[in-house]
C-alpha cells in the first residue's frame, strides 16, 4: 500500500521572515519604466527553470529572483504571502512544517524555481482536476505595470469581490501583463491519509472506469495512465481513503510515481525531444494517438511524444474539444500555443495594453504581438 | 443616497431621444420583448437593495443571444448605456438602472440546455435559477456547489456577474471555481467563447476576469458549470459561547487543525435570538455567540471530525455543544440560519446588510470595534457571518420612516467597511460593489489601480456603456468622497507593506 502522511511536528516559524527589499523594488520599477520609455522589450526571469516554455523572447533579462522572502504566513488563515522571487521549494517546506501545502501541486523543474514563475506559468500537477488550477489558489498579487507602478489586486482573503479579478489573469499569463512582486496564495491542509492503487487495463477500459469513479463522492486526488496501467491516488480522512481503497482493489503504486509525474520526470515527459501537451475533455475519445502518451488529470491532460505535423495534432485536439500546446521542442518561430480566433486575439491585445501599453513584458512569449 | 447619479461624479452620456431609442429597438426585437410603460418598468427599478431606485428608458427582454447581440449593437450605435439584470436579487444595487439606460433582462433565457453526468457539467442559459441546476443534476447524484442564500430565486448569470458565494464556499469554492466555459457578447456584437470543455483554454484566463465583473465588461449568454458528486453524508454541530471572542478563537482553531468544514457559520446574541423567535430552531438564546459547523463526506470520518471539533470548541470555552439528532434537526439548524435575515423584521422595521471580509484572526477585535461603532452611531447591529471565510454580514437595524434613517445606516455601514479594509480585508466578500459600495472602493484601491480597472473595462467596452457608474468609481468621485487612498500623491511604493 502507498504511503500515509502523519501530522508533522509543530516547529515555530522563523522569526524574521520579512526582509527589507524596498530598494530592489524601486530598482525593478525604474528598469521597467525606463524600458517602457525606450520601448525596449524585457524578458522577465525568476529561476529560469522554464525558459524552454513558450515562444522565444528577445529582450533584456529582468531578474526578479532577488525579490524574495515570505511576507506573512498564518496557518489558521490558510494563506501565505511571499515575494515573487521566493523559491517554491522554500514555500513548500514552510507549509509542510504546519501540515499544509499548495492545493495545485505545481511541477518544480529545478531548485531555483520561484513562486512568481510558478504563478506566471500556471502549471498544475496531478491534483488539478480535484483541487483546482493555479488561478483558483491565487488570492491577490502586487505587480509592476508597464509604467513601473506597483499595483495591488485582490488581497489575502478568500472571499473578495471588490474590483476586477486582475490577479487571476496573472496565473498562466506568462509574464505578459506585469512583473509579479508579491503573491498571496490560499493553502490547503495536508490530508490525514494518502495512498495509491494501480490496475492493468487498456486505455478505453481505464477511461470508462475513471468516468464512473469521477461520478462518485470518492476522495480521489490523482488519476493517470501510463504504459497500460491506470494509477489512482486517494487523499483525505483515513476512513474515507481506506474504504475507497478497499472498494477499488488493484495493486500498490510506488509513491515516486506521482512525484515523477508531477515534476515531469516520468518516462517520455523527461525524454521526448518534441513533447506535446493536449488539454481535452476527459471523456473525449482520444485512443488513437500518433505516438506514445502519458495521460494525467483523469485523462484530460495528454502528454504526447510525436513528430506528427503540428496541424494534425492541433486538429486532433480540437476535434476532441480541446487544444494542444507544443510544450517542448518548438523550432524557431513555430507556434507553441493553439492560435486564438481573430476576435479573441484582438481582445487579448487590448487587455495586455491595459497593463503594458508599450508592450515591454515578455513580448511574443505567448503569441506574436502580445 | 447613491441612487441619484451625479453628472459631476459618474460617467455621463449625451441624452438620446427616447422615442428614437424605442423605435430602433423595435426594429430588432418583437413588441413583446420590450417594456416601455412606466407601470411595467416599475418591476425593474431596483434590485435586492430596494432603497435604491430609478427607472430605465426602456426594458428589453431578449429570448436568445441573437436578440442580446441586436440590443447591444443598437445601444452601441446610439450611445445608450446598458444595465444587464438577472433575477434582481443582488444586494449592492448592481442592477439599478442608470439614467436613460436600456435595462437588459436575461430572465427569458432560462433553459437548461444540457446536463452531461459523465463530464459532470451543466450547460445553461443565464436566466436559469441557481437551485434549478442542482435540482436537475440531483437524479445523477450530482450538485452545483455555490449556494447563495437567495439560491431559490437568483440566476446563474447574476451569480457569474457577482462571483457569488454561499455557506459552502469554504470547502467548495466561489462561482469562479465552479465554471467550465462561458459565451459572452461584447457591446460591439462580437460573440466569444471563454474557457471550454477542456480543463483550460489557450491565452489569458478571461473567463476568470469576466466572473465578478458586475456587468461592466460584456453580457454572458451561456454558461457551462461544473457539477460535483453529492456527499454521502452530512452532519451539523451547534456550539454556544458565553463570549463572542471564544467563538472566534474556536473558528481559527478548527481551521488550524486541518479541518475544512462544508459550512462554518456564526451568529451573535441579537441575531440568534431573533432567528430563534422566527424559526424555533432550538438555538441557545442565552449564548453570546453560536457556531454552526457542518461536515460532509464519509460517515465514520464525520463522526471522528465532529469529536475533534467538539473538543476544540470546548477548549475555546464553549458552554454547550450539540450535534443534530437526525436529518430533520440538521435542516432545522440551517433553517434558523437561513431565516436570520427575514427574522430581523422582529427587531426593527428595516435592516441594512453589510458584506465585508476580514482575516479570520481579526474576528474578535473587529466584532468589538463594530460594537463600539454601533454605540457611536446609535444603531443596533446584529452579526451573522460566514465565519470560516471571515465574511461578515453585520445587519444594521434602522427605521426608513425616520427622516435620516437610511443615511445613518449607510454612514455606519461605510464605517464598518472602512474598518474591514483597515484590518487587511475587503469591502465586499460576495455581494459585489455595485452602486452601494462605490465610494468605499476609493479606500480599498489606489488611484493607479482604479485607472487600470478602467483600462480593462475599455479593452472590452471602449465607450463605457455597460453598467456605468457601478463597481469602479471615477477619479472625480474618489476626490469628492475625500477618502482617496493614502497612496495617492505619496511615495510610489508606500502601499507595498499593507499586509
Amino acid at each position: 500500500m502507498g504511503r500515509c502522511t502523519s501530522t508533522p511536528e509543530r516547529r515555530p516559524l522563523p522569526t524574521s521572515i520579512v526582509s527589507e527589499t524596498g530598494n530592489l523594488t524601486r530598482e525593478l520599477a525604474g528598469r521597467v519604466s525606463a524600458a517602457s520609455a525606450a520601448r525596449t522589450p524585457l524578458r522577465i526571469v525568476g529561476g529560469d527553470t522554464k525558459a524552454f516554455y513558450g515562444r522565444a523572447v528577445d529582450g533584456d533579462p529582468l531578474d526578479v529572483s532577488g525579490h524574495a522572502g515570505v511576507v506573512d504566513y498564518e496557518p489558521s488563515e490558510l494563506v501565505i504571502t511571499a515575494r515573487a522571487g521566493t523559491r517554491i521549494e522554500e514555500i513548500e517546506a514552510l507549509l509542510a512544517q504546519r501540515g499544509q501545502r499548495l492545493a495545485f501541486e505545481p511541477p518544480i523543474l529545478g531548485p531555483e524555481s520561484t513562486l512568481g514563475g510558478v504563478v506566471a506559468a500556471g502549471m498544475a500537477g496531478p491534483r488539478r482536476p480535484f483541487a483546482g488550477a493555479v488561478r483558483d489558489s491565487v488570492l491577490g498579487v502586487t505587480v509592476l505595470d508597464g509604467k513601473g507602478e506597483a499595483l495591488r489586486f485582490g488581497g489575502t482573503v478568500f472571499k473578495n469581490v471588490a474590483g476586477f479579478d486582475a490577479f487571476r489573469l496573472m496565473a498562466g499569463g506568462l509574464g505578459c501583463l506585469g512583473v509579479l512582486l508579491e503573491v498571496s496564495l490560499r493553502v490547503a491542509p495536508i490530508p490525514a491519509a494518502e495512498l495509491s492503487r494501480s490496475f492493468d487495463l487498456p486505455w478505453r477500459a481505464a477511461q470508462a472506469r475513471l468516468t464512473g469513479l469521477m461520478r462518485r463522492p470518492l476522495p480521489l486526488s490523482g488519476g493517470a495512465y501510463d504504459s497500460r496501467r491506470l494509477h489512482l491516488r486517494l487523499s483525505g480522512p483515513a476512513g474515507a481513503v481506506a474504504a475507497a481503497a478497499t472498494g477499488l482493489g488493484g495493486e500498490a503504486t510506488p509513491a515516486a510515481f506521482w512525484d515523477d509525474l508531477r515534476h515531469r520526470r516520468l518516462g517520455l515527459l523527461r525524454t521526448a525531444p518534441r513533447l506535446w501537451r493536449l488539454s481535452v475533455p476527459r471523456t473525449a475519445d482520444l485512443s488513437d494517438l500518433p505516438g506514445p502518451a502519458i495521460r494525467d488529470w483523469a485523462g484530460a491532460e495528454v502528454w504526447l511524444d510525436s513528430d506528427a505535423p503540428a496541424e494534425a495534432i492541433r486538429r486532433l485536439a480540437a476535434q476532441a474539444g480541446g487544444h494542444a500546446t507544443l510544450y517542448r521542442g518548438a523550432t524557431a518561430g513555430e507556434e507553441v500555443f493553439t492560435p486564438l480566433p481573430p476576435g479573441l486575439l484582438a481582445l487579448h491585445r487590448r487587455v495586455k495594453a491595459a497593463f503594458d501599453p508599450a508592450g515591454v513584458f515578455n513580448p511574443g512569449r505567448m503569441y506574436e504581438g502580445l | 443616497m447613491l441612487d441619484q447619479f451625479d453628472i459631476a461624479l459618474d460617467p455621463t452620456f449625451a441624452p438620446v431621444d427616447r422615442g428614437r431609442l424605442i423605435a430602433a429597438l423595435g426594429e430588432v426585437l418583437p413588441a413583446s420583448a420590450l417594456v416601455t410603460k412606466t407601470e411595467g418598468m416599475r418591476v425593474y427599478e431596483s434590485d435586492g437593495l430596494a432603497a435604491y431606485r430609478g427607472l430605465p428608458a426602456v426594458v428589453a427582454l431578449p429570448r436568445d443571444k441573437a436578440e442580446v447581440r441586436a440590443v447591444l449593437k443598437t445601444c452601441a450605435r446610439l450611445g445608450v448605456p446598458v444595465v444587464a439584470r438577472g433575477a434582481g436579487t443582488g444586494l449592492s444595487g448592481g442592477a439599478l438602472p442608470s439614467p436613460g439606460c436600456v435595462l437588459l433582462s436575461l430572465s427569458r433565457m432560462s433553459r437548461i440546455l444540457a446536463i452531461d453526468p459523465d463530464a459532470r457539467t451543466a450547460r445553461v442559459q443565464p436566466g436559469v435559477r441557481n437551485l434549478a441546476i442542482s435540482e436537475a443534476a440531483a437524479p445523477y447524484g450530482l450538485f452545483y456547489a455555490p449556494d447563495p442564500s437567495s439560491q431559490l430565486a437568483c440566476s446563474i448569470g447574476g451569480n457569474v456577474a457577482e462571483n457569488a458565494g454561499g455557506v459552502h464556499c469554504l470547502k467548495y469554492g466561489l462561482t469562479v471555481h465552479n465554471l467550465q466555459a462561458m459565451e459572452i457578447v461584447t457591446l460591439d456584437g462580437e460573440i466569444l467563447t471563454l474557457g471550454g470543455e477542456a480543463p483550460d483554454a489557450p491565452g489569458f484566463d478571461l473567463m476568470a476576469l469576466m466572473t465578478g465583473s458586475e456587468g461592466l465588461l460584456a453580457v454572458v449568454t451561456e454558461i457551462t458549470v461544473r457539477l460535483l458528486p453529492t456527499p454521502s453524508h452530512a452532519q451539523v454541530m451547534l456550539a454556544a459561547f458565553a463570549d463572542v471572542r471564544h467563538g472566534g478563537e474556536a473558528v481559527a482553531a478548527i481551521i488550524a487543525a486541518g479541518i475544512i468544514p462544508a459550512g462554518l457559520e456564526m451568529m451573535d446574541r441579537l441575531a440568534l435570538t431573533a432567528a430563534e423567535a422566527h424559526t424555533h430552531a432550538g438555538y441557545p438564546t442565552d449564548a453570546a455567540a453560536m457556531l454552526l459547523c457542518e461536515l460532509d463526506g464519509d460517515e465514520r470520518d464525520i463522526a471522528e471530525e465532529l469529536a475533534r471539533v467538539a473538543a476544540i470548541c470546548e477548549t475555546a470555552g464553549a458552554t454547550q455543544v450539540r450535534v443534530a439528532r437526525d436529518d430533520a434537526e440538521r435542516r432545522l439548524f440551517w433553517a434558523g440560519r437561513k431565516g436570520a435575515f427575514p427574522a430581523m423584521g422582529r427587531l426593527a422595521p428595516d435592516y441594512y446588510c453589510i458584506d465585508g471580509t476580514i482575516p479570520r484572526r481579526r474576528l474578535p477585535d473587529v466584532l468589538e470595534a463594530i460594537e463600539r461603532l454601533s454605540a457611536e452611531h446609535g444603531l443596533a447591529v446584529a452579526n451573522v457571518f460566514h465565519a470560516g471565510d471571515g465574511n461578515l454580514h453585520p445587519l444594521i437595524l434602522y427605521d426608513a420612516n425616520e427622516d435620516d434613517g437610511i443615511e445613518r445606516a449607510e454612514a455606519l455601514g461605510g464605517a464598518i467597511l472602512e474598518l474591514c479594509v483597515a484590518v487587511g480585508g475587503t469591502i465586499t466578500g460576495e455581494h459585489g460593489v455595485g452602486r452601494e459600495k462605490i465610494n468605499q472602493m476609493c479606500g480599498q484601491f489606489a488611484a493607479a489601480e482604479i485607472e487600470t480597472f478602467f483600462a480593462i473595462k475599455a479593452a472590452f467596452d471602449p465607450a463605457g456603456l455597460l453598467n456605468p457608474g457601478k463597481a469602479i468609481p471615477t477619479p472625480a468621485r474618489c476626490i469628492a468622497h475625500g477618502a482617496m487612498h493614502v497612496h495617492a500623491g505619496k511615495a510610489p511604493f508606500a502601499h507595498l507593506d499593507r499586509f
